[in-house]
């Protein structure tokens, strides 16, 4: 089993199928692949809509994922009635206000075997996103900012998915034009400006980097897959993230 | 795991999006995707005009498709013709990709402008201009590959245009002049590019549209392509546009029928040797003259030459008539 919220596990179900299945097995895989792709963007998301010091809000992100299994959450959710992420969300807010109100942190921590996730990396990037926990954003922005998370979420497991399959192929070079280009990419870098740093012709450069793209597209679609309801919901999905209908 | 900024997701979710930053296009909207390609409209802020924009999809950037999309630029460049959209400029964006920029078509696709033409000569007089621009090309020994009504635009002063040379395949080699294209104030393109862009298209390659693709093209048969696989292509066309506006029922003239079946002809050696043949043929028969592709019956003959010379007919009938009773009752 992968460390949670480390790296993205490989179900060849939906989330939403794994969590129904009477295997109990994929049932915890369903619930691993959801920390993987939403420990964070809820964190965040608690810590800045509720106003909760880095502890409670960790606190409150265990809980509703323990909650999620507890009570059977993923099984209950419909998919022609939301999108998977809106449920998720809805939940998260449910069970924080229930919590906020209890004020019962000791029953919530008491029971539940907490995962260790790193939550201090969570904090940091809240940081480095120049975002004042101290200060609430509408409710409005803070969907759109949750959206933005999960999208984040999503984009950096695929990425350290690529990462993971260009070591095993030995595509470390396309990787790292990759995270140059694409994910630490400079303004005006070009191609010929990578392949002078390189010490590549620019063919190369435009053929690993092809490469290196179609990849990270593939695996954040395999992974956005797994996330989804249903495969409406995919098409759509997809259609919003990438501008693409799925083949 | 890396964190990713908002910079770097915005750049990965729609990295497909050129980036027209540092030339001088602003990206308008997209027209059309294309297997090889996407085309955009864009702005030519220099010069304050519309343009098409072609360049490579993000997905299937590699040096083979580049290569392809360079020389479709350069086969474009050296048609210059009425008939053939024109090529502006080509250059790289800061991705690498290769784009060019041609004429922005306003107007209707060929099986959309078709419809409103209800006459069979309106037709074939529309279709003798894509065989205009189709024999300047062979006359450039360039051949298209991939003709049909998705790739011919009718604009809105009735401009037929020949569209989309991602496929076209050189007969003869460029001339010295030719041997360098400009693609970028810094980049160019040697000779040597376009000996690899050849291979692309190489033996074996299963290139064009079925339905308008000849039998040896279907069977990725590349070297014996010449200019009767177009004329496969044309008389397809010709087939689509006389036929799609009739009323079904109605049958094509028969003489117009074995032009087509003559370009179409299974065999190369069966079909028109050029399309100056083939559309010598078509506008013979617009003209109501004899066509190579038909032996007519004297019937045939006499209807053709009563409907070619219908009134000098009706007035000689009129002025013998006339005369006859004239004489009929003078003698009486």
């Amino acid at each position: 089993m992968n460390a949670p919220g480390e790296s993205f596990p490989v179900t060849r179900l939906s989330v939403v199928a794994a969590a129904r299945s009477n295997d109990a097995a994929e049932r915890s895989l369903a619930l691993e692949i959801l920390f993987a792709a939403y420990w964070k963007p809820i964190y965040k998301y608690l810590r800045l809509k509720y106003a909760q010091a880095p502890q409670d809000a960790q606190d409150l992100t265990q809980g509703f994922f323990a909650e999620l299994l507890e009570r059977g959450l993923l099984a209950k959710f419909d998919a022609a009635k939301s999108r998977l992420r809106t449920y998720l969300r809805l939940c998260a807010d449910s069970f924080a206000l229930n919590e906020i109100k209890a004020a019962s942190r000791k029953k919530r921590g008491g029971d539940v075997t907490h995962v260790a996730l790193d939550f201090s990396t969570a904090e940091e990037e809240l940081r480095t996103q120049a975002i004042d926990p101290a200060s609430i954003p509408s409710p409005e922005s803070l969907e759109d900012f949750f959206e933005k998370e999960w999208i984040r979420s999503l984009f950096s497991s695929a990425v350290a998915e690529l990462r993971k399959l260009c070591e095993v192929r030995g595509k470390q070079k396309a990787f790292l034009l990759f995270e140059t280009y694409d994910l630490d990419g400079e303004q005006n870098i070009s191609y010929a400006d990578l392949a002078t740093q390189h010490g590549l012709p620019v063919t190369d450069v435009n053929n690993q980097m092809a490469w290196a793209r179609r990849e990270f597209r593939r695996i954040a679609m395999e992974q956005l897959h797994t996330l989804c309801g249903s495969e409406e919901e995919f098409a759509r999905e997809a259609r919003a993230l990438f501008g693409e209908t799925p083949k | 795991m890396k964190f990713l900024n908002d910079k770097a997701i915005e750049r990965l979710r729609g990295s497909s999006i050129p980036d027209l930053s540092g030339t001088r296009y602003a990206l308008r909207e997209l027209i059309a995707r294309g297997g090889m390609g996407v085309v955009y409209a864009a702005e030519d802020e220099k010069l304050h005009r519309r343009v098409a924009l072609k360049v490579l999809d993000t997905a299937g950037t590699n040096a083979e498709l580049t290569q392809r999309l360079i020389r479709e630029a350069r086969i474009l460049a050296q048609l210059e013709h009425p008939g053939i959209v024109p090529v502006h400029d080509v250059g790289t964006l800061p991705d690498g990709r290769v784009f060019y920029t041609m004429k922005f078509v306003e107007g209707l696709r060929l099986d959309e402008y078709i419809k409103q033409l209800d006459s069979i000569p309106q037709r074939l007089r529309l279709f003798l201009r894509i065989c205009d621009a189709a024999a300047f090309a062979h006359a450039r020994g360039v051949l298209h590959r991939d003709l049909k009504p998705a790739n011919v635009m009718v604009g809105s002063f009735g401009e037929v245009l020949v569209m989309d040379w991602g496929l076209a395949k050189i007969l003869q080699e460029p001339t010295a002049a030719e041997e360098t294209v400009v693609v970028s104030s810094q980049k160019k393109i040697s000779s040597e590019e376009e000996t690899q862009a050849t291979v692309v298209t190489g033996h074996g390659t299963v290139m064009g549209t079925p339905g308008y693709m000849s039998p040896e093209q279907e069977r990725g048969e590349t070297e014996q392509i010449d200019a009767r696989s177009d004329i496969f292509s044309l008389g397809a066309l010709l087939k689509f546009v006389a036929a799609s506006s009739q009323d079904r029922s109605e049958r094509l003239p028969r003489a117009l029928q074995a032009i087509c079946a003559k370009a179409t002809a299974k065999e190369p050696e069966r079909r028109y040797e050029s399309v100056s043949e083939f559309a010598a043929d078509v506008s013979r028969h617009l003209d109501g003259l004899p066509v190579s592709a038909y032996s007519e019956n004297v019937f045939e003959k006499l209807a053709r030459f009563y409907k070619r010379h219908q009134i000098a007919i009706l007035l000689i009938t009129a002025y013998l008539v006339t005369r006859f009773l004239v004489l009929y009752f003078f003698h009486r």
